[in-house]
């Protein structure tokens, strides 16, 4: 201890620290009844990190060609020494932490944490689902196996249905007009350059903000108490971050008896040439949207029926987008039953469309 | 020992072994295994054709090159072209029939065992089939 404490004092000699040591002993938790939900934002954060080793450490032995990705794969949780765990480890933890985000967003909705003055936490928060959702669709590509060439193939059809830019979207996604060896490349470059750049930017935005803005507290909440009356708090460290780290360790748990009883499968290498194999599906978490794309007429009102759903979709992303700028009443500390009705039939649409999805495939 | 220590210590004691159950298989998996890469088995060197008597070629053997020989008598004969000495990339001599390595001067006969210079042990030995106008070299 003594050591720590001189390390400390010799940087706050040169640095000084008393801002950020004020900081630490004065930031607290707010304590009620929804406090549990404050987890999430963590655990999210820690799967991230979580990515981002295991992600360096596939790097090392990857090869991202049509030659030789899955050969690569196979050699990783064939011969390296814990390859298998590492690589399970990455999958499993991508999916977690789609989940993860989506909880996380689901939740701050309904608690309406969103309104003013934390808009641009939840903007920057979306396009990090947004992100998260990139990562997932050009990862699952890397491996060069059958399921997850023709699952792009159909990902990126999907995109040429959008009017206008679509074709030309399909080509710049594919790197040409089919999905080939190029198409990996352009998916490996995605998926670990551009968008984890993206990524630690939007995600530094976002944690500088819930740190200045402290966390929300539910209206209901605050409308609860009396006046003059404050609500408790919890010190911020280390009551609640140990809290956090506990949750963070039933999480990597989670994880470790996953990747060992689960295994990821690698299936079959892809070969354009060959015939698409049965039960072909997306991610879970494209499951709703590819169902709901299935479902939807080939016309709709003279208009393409994909066309119309891959509207529909971008609409409903931007709507996400601009939640906390509608919910008016929210913003003024009133409650705002409209919307959460309106979340409330998003989140059932979204886990029945997967359940069916995944059930039809 | 007082409560709080004993927890400590416990409290410890399990950051510990997490870190531990982390590192290990990181460590581990940072050791490439010893192939280092998937080994190739078996490839076609070339077409019957392409190597006259007293003359050889290099070929790709996986990520290794591999020396194909055609000897003065006609015979087929193929090693792994890295030399044992310090993993330079050997080459035919026609003028004495012999394999040399221009880095240190090492020599090899036909059969790769050393003549001379400062090879350790004999070139790796590849097993060559024909078929039909193909050369067939894999590792036996």
């Amino acid at each position: 201890m003594a050591l720590t404490s001189r390390i400390v004092e010799w940087l706050d000699e040169r640095l000084n620290l008393s801002d950020v040591r004020h900081f630490i002993q004065e930031k607290g938790v707010p304590i009620h009844a929804q406090k549990l939900w404050y987890y999430l934002g963590g655990v999210t954060l820690f799967l991230f990190m979580v990515q981002v080793a295991s992600g360096i450490l596939l790097l090392l032995y990857y090869r991202p060609s049509s030659a030789e990705a899955y050969e690569s794969v196979q050699f990783i949780v064939t011969q390296v020494e814990f390859g298998w765990l590492i690589r399970n480890i990455h999958s499993w933890s991508a999916n977690l932490l789609i989940l993860a985000a989506f909880a996380h967003m689901f939740s701050v909705f309904f608690l309406k944490a969103y309104r003013k003055p934390r808009e641009l936490t939840w903007v920057s928060g979306v396009f990090l689902l947004f992100l998260m959702l990139g990562f997932g669709f050009s990862g699952y590509l890397l491996p060069w196996n059958e399921l997850s060439f023709f699952a792009t193939k159909v990902g990126t059809s999907i995109t040429g249905a959008v009017p206008v830019i679509g074709p030309p979207l399909v080509r710049f996604l594919r790197g040409g007009d089919d999905v080939t060896g190029a198409t990996l490349s352009r998916f490996y470059a995605l998926h670990v350059a551009i968008l984890p750049a993206t990524a630690t930017i939007l995600l530094g935005l976002h944690l500088l903000f819930v740190q200045r803005q402290g966390m929300s507290v539910p209206i209901k909440t605050l409308r609860a108490l009396k006046p003059g009356e404050r609500l408790k708090e919890m010190p911020f460290f280390p009551d609640y971050i140990l809290r956090d780290v506990l949750v963070w360790y039933i999480a990597i748990a989670t994880l470790a008896a996953l990747a060992a009883f689960y295994p990821w499968e690698l299936g079959r290498k892809a070969d354009a040439f060959a015939a698409v194999p049965a039960g072909i599906r997306p991610e879970w978490y494209f499951l709703a949207m590819f169902h709901t794309l299935k479902l939807l007429p080939s016309h709709i009102m003279g208009l393409e029926g994909e066309m119309l759903g891959v509207l529909a979709f971008g609409l409903a992303a931007a709507v996400l987008v601009i939640v906390p700028f509608l919910d008016r009443r929210a913003s003024r500390g009133e409650p705002s039953p409209a919307l959460t009705v309106l979340g409330v039939l998003a989140l059932i649409y979204m886990i029945a469309f997967t359940i069916i999805g995944y059930m039809a495939a | 020992m007082n409560r709080r220590r004993f927890l400590d210590g416990i409290l410890g004691a399990g950051f510990t072994s997490t870190l531990a159950a982390i590192v290990y298989p990181v460590w581990r998996y940072l050791i490439p295994p010893v192939s280092g890469e998937p080994a190739t088995q078996s490839v076609v060197a070339a077409r019957a054709a392409e190597v006259k008597a007293n003359s050889a070629l290099l070929f790709k053997f996986g990520s290794k090159p591999g020396l194909l020989v055609r000897t003065p008598e006609g015979e087929l004969q193929a090693f792994s072209a890295v030399c044992t000495h310090l993993q330079c990339t050997v080459q035919y001599k026609a003028d004495t029939s012999q394999i040399w390595c221009a880095c240190h001067n090492g020599l090899y006969d036909l059969a790769g065992n050393v003549v001379s210079g400062p090879p350790p042990r004999p070139l790796e030995r590849l097993t060559v089939n024909q078929r039909g106008d193909d050369i067939v070299v894999s590792r036996t």
